[in-house]
């Protein structure tokens, strides 16, 4: 059985405005130990899912159906305290602005100690004791001394050093990381993806990672999951995806990606902008913005199905394999012919 | 923290100097003679009057008087005599003060409760039933004016439901110690005669701190670090106690401070409309009466009481708020 299951997951909220559909039709399989990425713009339903998962969307005007099966248990029927039981203990979440995601008002020590007792009965003393040992595993100097500290007393990257430290505090199965690095600087990012990467072996967790950053994915990702408008475009494992793409939101989003090597003019990037989850438009979601648009498209949506070539790579997309394996390879050689 | 509260003192002082000379450049400013005042009006002596500019000192320049006031004040810690009743200032502020205070004191114990409880729970359930009956609440307490308001509740508590157990006295005030002999007295008749004013006083302000609680509330709940408290897995009563309101109510230490440092010079409107001997009637007679000496004393009262409740405020804030530093 896998750690987490998800089936079938929709997703909506109610506005002023009509009814949103931020995530439409999405499955996956986590395994334990393993990574899994989600990559898309911005608005594509990446977080929705992940907040689904973890009962955190607005009670009031959202609605989800599917499934969402933690160890087999629907996590979207489970009870308010059994949902709070898994949330921060099973399962735990870093978000993407660690400036904000620390409360003002109460020291480090304190809300890591929070963050403790609301799972376990242990003493003042061994939460305590707990909390710095976490401080250590996640580099942050002098975390004795630190534990007494406020929030604003930490620079961005350190703040979600600590928030890796409460995410992890638990022993978790699975951590979900909604764009843990989006709000840091480059050279941080690095440091903190390589630290993500230490502790998932130390601490053996699953882990979900949120990202509209490919690079972000190829380095960390054992699968990728690639969403756009709300729906998955492409899944597959992520040699699978960066050696044999198979959907055009895909071959654009790789197109764009900054490289050192290739002798380009300039990137290539995706035209238009992502459609409005209000009225998406008919047929292919990414129609209006797709180089490759044919009448099809235009009208009736492609299923996600297994690729020909291989049966555990899904994706969406009307095109003929020929035209698939033609376009992958010619994305494939620019970043070969500049390796090279 | 020594050091920033030298610097506020030093402030203090300056504050006090200007707003004291601001009172007094007003007052010689009107085109009204004191000393004809003091003697009866239209039918003043001139041998009173000349008594009266003597006596007063009215015949040096303004900023002489001024002189002799700060000299009086820092030396004899006296704020003069009344220019009509020749009472001592210091005693007819000391006689007022306390009514002002009780009133405003058990006003904001009252506004802050009913702020609290209507703010938090239309934040809680926006658009709900109760959220748009409080708002109701709120539009109606900030437009009724206290007089108003004062007129209407000694109307039906003093005098329809006069028959009834709530019927309540519409005037005066009960000393909590030392009540004048033959007048009601102890804190069971001073909280007695204090319901309807407190009611009166508090409407404006529970409103407008419902309305400011239910806006801080609702913004701090779409807070990033409480939806990491949720992801901890942290109850809604926990989440609600130890992250939304800790962090909402923050600007309210800020405004209760001022706002009962400010009412504290005088709650005008409801001292006039229950008779209560407070600074808001006292100065109101004396402004009447053109007793500089009086006005000034209540002048001097209220700017202390600002100053002292701002400064409260800020040790407190530093207190509260970790960010914020007294350097």
């Amino acid at each position: 059985m896998s750690l987490l299951e998800v089936k079938d997951l929709h997703t909506s909220f109610r506005t002023d405005d009509g009814i949103v559909r931020a995530v439409e039709g999405v499955s996956f399989e986590v395994e334990k130990g393993q990574t899994l990425g989600i990559v898309g713009e911005s608005g594509s339903g990446k977080s929705v899912t992940c907040l689904t998962i973890m009962g955190l969307n607005p009670s009031r005007n959202t609605i989800s159906t599917g499934e969402a099966l933690w160890k087999g248990k629907n996590l979207l029927t489970a009870k308010p305290r059994e949902l709070r039981e898994i949330r921060g203990s099973e399962i735990s979440m870093i978000f993407q602005d660690p400036m904000t995601s620390l409360n003002p008002v109460h020291t480090i020590g304190r809300q890591l100690i929070e963050a403790i007792q609301l799972h376990r009965d242990l003493t003042k003393r061994a939460a305590h004791a707990r909390a710095r040992e976490l401080l250590k595993a996640v580099g942050i100097p002098k975390a004795d001394a630190r534990m007494d500290d406020y929030p604003h007393q930490f620079s961005g990257g350190m703040r979600q050093r600590v928030m890796i430290a409460m995410a992890l505090i638990n022993d978790p199965d699975l951590l979900i990381a909604d764009e843990p690095t989006t709000a840091l600087d480059v050279t941080t990012q690095a440091q903190i993806l390589t630290l993500m990467k230490r502790l998932q072996e130390e601490f053996g967790s699953a882990v979900l990672i949120i990202t509209h950053d490919l690079g972000v994915v190829a380095e960390t990702a054992d699968d990728v999951l690639v969403m756009y408008a709300a729906k998955v475009v492409e899944q597959a494992s992520v040699d699978d995806l960066f050696n044999r793409p198979q959907h055009p939101y895909t071959w654009g989003l790789m197109g764009s990606l900054p490289r050192l090597e290739a002798d380009l003019e300039r990137l290539t990037q995706i035209p238009g902008q992502p459609p409005s989850l209000l009225r998406p438009p008919a047929g292919c979601r990414f129609h209006p913005r797709c180089p490759h648009v044919m009448e099809v498209c235009k009208t009736t949506v492609p299923p996600l199905a297994p690729s020909e070539r291989d049966p555990a790579h899904l994706q969406a997309c009307h095109l003929d394999q020929e035209t698939k394996d033609r376009e992958a390879a010619k994305l494939l050689e620019i970043t070969m012919a500049g390796a090279g | 923290m020594f050091r920033y509260l030298v610097r506020r003192l030093l402030w203090a002082v300056l504050l006090f100097i200007v707003v004291t000379f601001v009172t007094f450049v007003i007052f010689f400013m009107a085109p009204v003679a004191p000393e004809r005042l003091v003697c009866g009006g239209d039918q003043a002596k001139p041998q009173c009057m000349r008594a009266a500019i003597k006596r007063l000192g009215l015949n040096h320049p303004v900023y002489y008087q001024y002189g002799l006031f700060l000299k009086r004040l820092v030396l004899e810690r006296s704020l003069g005599h009344s220019f009509t009743t020749r009472q001592d200032v210091n005693h007819i502020v000391g006689q007022a003060a306390p009514v002002t205070a009780s009133l405003v004191l058990g006003g904001a114990i009252l506004w802050l409760g009913i702020g609290l409880l209507v703010g938090i729970f239309s934040a809680l359930r926006p658009r709900s039933l109760l959220d748009r009956a409080g708002m109701v609440f709120v539009l109606i307490g900030v437009s009724a004016h206290p007089v108003w308001i004062g007129l209407i509740f000694s109307y039906f508590f003093g005098y329809k439901l006069r028959n009834f157990p709530i019927h309540t006295p519409i005037a005066g005030y009960a000393h909590i110690f030392n009540a004048p002999p033959g007048q009601p007295g102890g804190v069971a008749q001073w909280a007695y005669h204090l319901i309807l004013p407190w009611c009166t006083f508090a409407i404006l302000f529970a409103a407008l701190y419902a309305r400011m609680i239910r806006a801080n509330v609702m913004e701090t709940m779409n807070e990033d670090f409480v939806r990491t408290a949720r992801a901890k897995g942290a109850p809604e009563g926990r989440v609600l106690r130890s992250h939304v309101l800790r962090n909402a109510l923050l600007p309210v230490v800020t405004m209760l401070g001022m706002d009962i440092g400010l009412a504290l010079g005088g709650a005008i409107f409801t001292e006039t409309v229950y008779n209560l001997p407070g600074l808001g009637n006292t100065a109101i007679l004396a402004v009447s009466n053109y007793d500089l000496a009086v006005v000034q004393g209540v002048v001097i009262f209220a700017t202390l009481s600002i100053i002292v409740f701002n400064l409260l405020v800020d040790v407190l804030y530093a207190w509260v708020d970790p960010r914020i530093r007294l350097t």
